[in-house]
């Protein structure tokens, strides 16, 4: 078994720059941000944070089935949303609502399929080809690897970056286990797809340890089936910027696919469902706590020159989105019962349109207030 | 896996479509017909694609893809990784890229390490994206007896897929049909289910390359009679039309009806046929219990009711796993107990 490398790190918990070791050879990635672009991040930390919060609630108060916070990944989610192209595919699982928001997506829209309005909620190519959310842990691992053969198939990389089309694929320590993601594994090395694996691990699968689904440290996983990989403090957001950034637009170049695994920390429940605290306890909540994302970001750009009016700036926008969430999802309607059967199937079909008539005429016939 | 192929005519056959001095009709046995329409949906559409396990440099266990990817790269027909939910899986994704996949499953017991894709992933995608996105990804399923083979390479798992919304079956039973339906089912933009009766790999029939005989899924009568209808897919097509032959010589008109379409059904013929003959026997080779023959006996009675002069009977695989090879013969329905229902049908 290899000897377990250190995970690359370019801000300290602390909020100091780490300019030691594996780290320098990530730093030029972040030297060439401008301030709008640094300052950027933290503002979507923030705010979709404040998001998470709105929406756990609006789920307490019975606006919502269910809930799946994302609190506490948002260095991993934000920073690797940042590092993606405009032409790039990406595959969530379903708590990536940073990166939805990055690519486009109406966070409403994420709402709606947890309170129960749809199955899925945008299309894809209208939204940044951030693509559907997937409920059944790991699937999308291979449709994520299967649209990156496709991009194969379409031609060699023309080297400029700026077009050669990649997909990244987000899941959790969890998904590690199941097979579609070793099936992915062993399809993206033997296509050699344009791809980046984004493992994060936030340590938890609901309530199982992530020692019960490996071990060995997760980034080892796919290197033996070909795929190299690096693990990153999930926590730091300029390194999951900067080893995306890399890793991403070399796979695009024609490499090969690639894993990162970010060490982060699911500092919520599961989903509102859950309960925590029968599995893990408080000293490791807050030992992840001081850890946190957001603070050492807010730190590291304070050192940097960034004053309060800066952060009351984005702690105002925050809250504004926050309530503009609560006041559409208040809003949002109650589908027609006809959205069961209009795109069951893409061509007409006999079953769907009977059944679909028939509903019809059995609310009608009671004045359609069933 | 077993490379068992069965009685394979090993003449290569001209593609006759493909020349200017085409002939109009040719005598292909069923394994050459699917060959000669995945060869025109190859060429007639880049965007299509074959995948599975050994279709390459083999041209796939039962030989269905021979001369494919010599003909048209590697990048056309793909051999795949040893894994199924790994090859639908993947399929899913170029499908969303803009490909036609034509996926094969190498035997029908096979399939199930790629049920989960099959079922929650492709059979739902199309309703998840609200129309945005089609899925127009084909999986042939080589299924059901007659071959001798092992266990998990004779069986007939179509009702599991049935009876999932978002997908649509289908099963020829004539080379023609064969021929014709794949280069259908390719074209649909929903995902289809393409079970290809196996024992009717290797029986020569007539290909007419000019016109199919009815839309892809269409049920059809293909013997008319007037005391008793049977109805079946696939393999069952021609132990029905043995049957028929039998009971003809015995003083009894049985209309076979050929299903094609497993889901959806076309019962339009089918009641016709009913409303004529009072009659209805269903057979199939797969396991009775929750059954498509089940789900179309339900179906008559509730639809064809004040025309049937007996209960609709089912003739089908009995309710065991598929037994050893040695003892296939009377696990499989043949034209004996067909007829043996014909009798009770026509008793009442």
């Amino acid at each position: 078994m290899a000897e377990p490398r250190s995970a690359v790190q370019l801000l300290t918990p602390e909020g100091r720059l780490n300019t030691d070791g594996a780290a320098a050879e990530y730093l030029p990635y972040i030297d060439a941000l401008d301030d709008d672009q640094l300052r950027q991040f933290y503002r979507d930390m923030v705010v979709v944070r404040r998001f998470d919060v709105e929406a756990a609630n609006l789920q307490r108060q019975g606006e919502m089935g269910l809930w799946v916070p994302s609190m506490g990944q948002e260095a991993a989610q934000v920073g690797s949303a940042y590092a993606t192209r405009a032409q790039d595919h990406i595959f969530p699982a379903y708590r990536e609502h940073a990166i939805a928001m990055i690519r486009g997506v109406d966070l409403i829209d994420i709402i709606r399929m947890l309170r129960g309005l749809t199955h899925g909620g945008w299309d894809p190519k209208q939204r940044g080809n951030f693509h559907l959310y997937t409920l059944v842990i790991g699937s999308h691992a291979l449709h994520a690897t299967g649209f990156a053969m496709g991009i194969a198939l379409d031609g060699d990389p023309t080297g400029d970056p700026d077009k050669d089309e990649a997909t990244i694929v987000y899941f959790g320590d969890g998904a590690t286990s199941q097979g579609d993601v070793s099936e992915a594994f062993v399809f993206a090395a033997s296509y050699r797809t344009p791809q980046v694996f984004f493992l994060q691990n936030n340590h938890w699968a609901i309530s199982v340890p992530v020692s019960v689904q490996s071990r060995t440290p997760l980034y080892q996983r796919s290197e033996g089936f070909g795929i190299p990989s690096v693990q990153i403090d999930g926590n730091d957001v300029l390194a999951s910027f900067a080893v995306t950034k890399r890793n991403l637009d070399e796979a695009r170049g024609g490499t090969g696919p690639r894993l990162i695994e970010a060490l982060t920390y699911r500092m919520g429940a599961h989903t509102s469902s859950d309960d925590p605290t029968k599995y893990r306890s408080d000293a490791e909540v807050a030992s992840w706590a001081e850890r946190d994302p957001i603070s050492r970001y807010e730190t590291w750009l304070r050192s940097l020159g960034a004053t309060d009016n800066f952060f009351e700036n984005v702690k105002t926008e925050a809250e504004d989105f926050a309530a503009d969430i609560r006041r559409r999802t208040l809003e949002l309607p109650t589908p027609d019962p006809a959205l069961m059967f209009d795109h069951v199937y893409s061509e007409p079909h006999p079953v769907t349109e009977e059944q679909k008539a028939w509903l019809a005429d059995y609310e009608q016939s009671y004045g359609g207030d069933a | 896996m077993s490379d068992i192929v069965t009685g394979q005519d090993q003449v290569r056959t001209a593609h006759p479509e493909q020349t200017p001095e085409a002939p109009a009709t040719a005598e292909l046995p069923m394994a050459k017909a699917l060959n000669a329409g995945l060869r025109k949906a190859l060429a007639d559409d880049p965007k299509v694609l074959l995948m599975g396990e050994d279709i390459g440099p083999l041209g796939g266990v039962f030989r269905i893809t021979e001369g494919l990817q010599a003909e048209f790269g590697p990048k056309r027909v793909i051999d795949t990784p040893l894994a199924e939910s790994g090859i639908i899986g993947t399929a899913i994704g170029l499908a969303m890229r803009g490909y036609r996949p034509v996926v094969e499953i190498q035997f029908d017991g096979f399939i199930f390490p790629g049920f989960d894709q099959i079922t929650t992933q492709l059979a739902k995608l199309t309703n998840r994206h609200e129309g945005t996105q089609a899925f127009p990804v084909v999986i042939r399923v080589p299924y059901g007896g007659h071959i001798g083979a092992v266990e998990h390479h004779q069986e007939s798992p179509e009702a599991y897929f049935a009876h999932t919304p978002g997908l649509r079956l289908v099963s020829p039973s004539t080379p023609n049909d064969a021929y014709w339906m794949i280069q259908e089912a390719i074209r649909s933009n929903d995902p289809v289910m393409f079970f290809e009766p196996k024992s009717r790999y290797w029986p020569k029939g007539t290909v007419d390359f000019r016109a199919s005989v009815a839309p892809l899924h269409s049920s059809r009568v293909v013997r008319t009679g007037t005391d008793v209808t049977v109805l079946g897919h696939g393999a069952m097509v021609s132990v029905l039309l043995q049957a028929a032959e039998i009971a003809e010589a015995e003083g009894a008109s049985l209309e076979v009806v050929d299903l094609r379409s497993l889901s959806p059904i076309d019962y339009r013929p089918i009641l016709e046929s009913v409303q004529k003959t009072g009659r209805l026997v269903i057979a199939s080779e797969a396991p009775g219990f929750a059954s498509i023959p089940s789900e179309i006996a339900a179906t008559v009675a509730e639809k064809a009711f004040y025309s049937l002069e007996a209960p609709v009977l089912r003739v089908t695989g009995f309710d065991a796993p598929f037994p050893p090879a040695k003892l296939e013969t009377q696990y499989l329905p043949d034209a004996d107990r067909v007829l043996e229902a014909v009798d009770r049908a026509l008793a009442y």
